[in-house]
């Protein structure tokens, strides 16, 4: 005889990814890791804002960075000459960076380097304004990129990840000048529907902006330590 | 796309479900709950759920998805608004950023219907 039954799950369609976030970001508390989530669409700058990055924040900040977003070998290539490990993920045809992707990432990390002596984890994410924001990877802080090329109404219309953003980074600024963008309103749309992210306007060309961003790093890095910290001595 | 990614993810916390019951039931239609400002298609979601679990634990079983809108709560009005997605998300009546999202932001396999 046959019967039937409801099993009521009442469960995140992405638990398993949720899951796999929650193990990176204990691997990351347990070596005194902060790690960053940096997400745009194609072309926003990551790796652009990646190279200025460690160019002035390497060996201040000892730096890792996690390669999702490559068109070619070259793009992971242009980040090794700033001597930091670079573990490039293959991510096939995914959209974007998962948590397993990104475990398998440090757990080669961790075989290869000695986790312990690093501050800082950067994830270039694939490039893709949607999706990226909906799958955690274990980081403590979510960065946007938003190009001044893209137009004022890519928060309005592509909101997941600004609304999720802890720091939005809107980048190229030195094109600004030569395009009919009104940067004020990029901003005008983002606080619509985030009003506690910090925003900062930076170009990777002229370097306007930067120190800001450099300032917001070294400050987030500094809470995650203290709160890393705190949960151990509340443990020991 | 990414419902693809989606789908697998569905599967592999369904897989997971399953595999935690003794008598492995077989699953004739998964419930979910797709809030309207996540980045899920639901007819793609169809689609990709069909082509993904032909021959596998989930073979024939059907996939039905509510869907639920956006609704925010404006704290400075005390009012619940809908926020129209791709135009408007701060309060209409007095312009304050959604902060607080009541609904829309779902994800969620709410039940399984099976057979023994
Ligand atoms: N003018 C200008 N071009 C930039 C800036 N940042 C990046 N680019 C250019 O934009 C293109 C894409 O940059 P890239 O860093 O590869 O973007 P990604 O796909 O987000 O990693 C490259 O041609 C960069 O040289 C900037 O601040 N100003
Ligand atoms: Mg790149
Ligand atoms: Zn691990
Ligand atoms: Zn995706
Ligand atoms: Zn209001």
């Amino acid at each position: 005889m046959h019967q039937t039954f409801d099993a009521a799950l009442e469960i995140n369609l992405l638990h398993a990814n949720q899951e796999g976030a929650d193990h990176n970001r204990a691997h990351f508390d347990e070596w005194g890791i902060t790690c960053l989530n940096v997400m745009s669409s194609p072309g926003a700058g990551k790796t652009a804002l990646l190279e200025c990055t460690l160019a002035a924040l390497s060996p201040e900040l000892k730096i890792a960075v996690i390669e999702g977003d490559m068109t070619t070998e070259l793009d992971a290539d242009r980040l090794r000459q700033y001597h930091v490990p670079v573990i490039a993920i293959n991510t096939g045809r995914s959209c974007h960076l998962d948590s397993k992707m990104v475990a398998g990432g440090i757990h080669r990390f961790s075989h290869d380097y000695h986790p312990s002596e690093f501050d800082l984890v950067l994830v270039e994410n694939v490039g893709n304004l949607v999706c990226p924001a909906e799958f955690e990877v274990g980081e403590h802080a979510k960065v946007a990129l938003l190009s001044v090329t893209e137009g004022e109404d890519k928060p309005l219309k592509y909101p997941f990840m600004f609304q999720e953003a802890d720091c939005l980074l809107i980048t190229k600024m030195d094109l600004a000048p030569h395009l009919d963008v009104d940067v004020n309103q990029i901003v005008a749309n983002v606080r619509q529907m985030n009003s506690r992210v910090t925003i900062i306007f930076v170009s990777a060309k002229t370097g306007e902006g930067l120190d800001a961003w450099f300032d917001w790093i070294r400050s987030t890095v500094i809470a995650q330590t203290e709160v890393q910290k705190q949960r151990i001595s509340a443990i020991v | 796309m990414h419902e693809t990614d989606m789908t697998k993810a569905l599967i592999l916390t369904v897989r997971d479900w399953w595999e935690s019951q003794p008598e492995r039931p077989t699953i004739a239609k998964v419930h979910l709950t797709v809030g309207q400002f996540t980045c899920v298609e639901p007819a793609s979601l169809q689609f990709a759920f069909e082509v993904q679990t032909r021959n596998t634990f989930l073979d024939g079983a059907t996939l039905a998805i509510q869907e639920t809108p956006l609704v925010a709560f404006c704290h400075s009005c005390q009012q619940e608004y809908r926020p129209e997605m791709g135009i408007q998300y701060a309060c209409p009546a007095c312009r304050s950023p959604m902060e607080d999202i009541r609904s829309g932001r779902e994800l969620k396999i709410d039940r399984i219907e099976c057979k023994t």
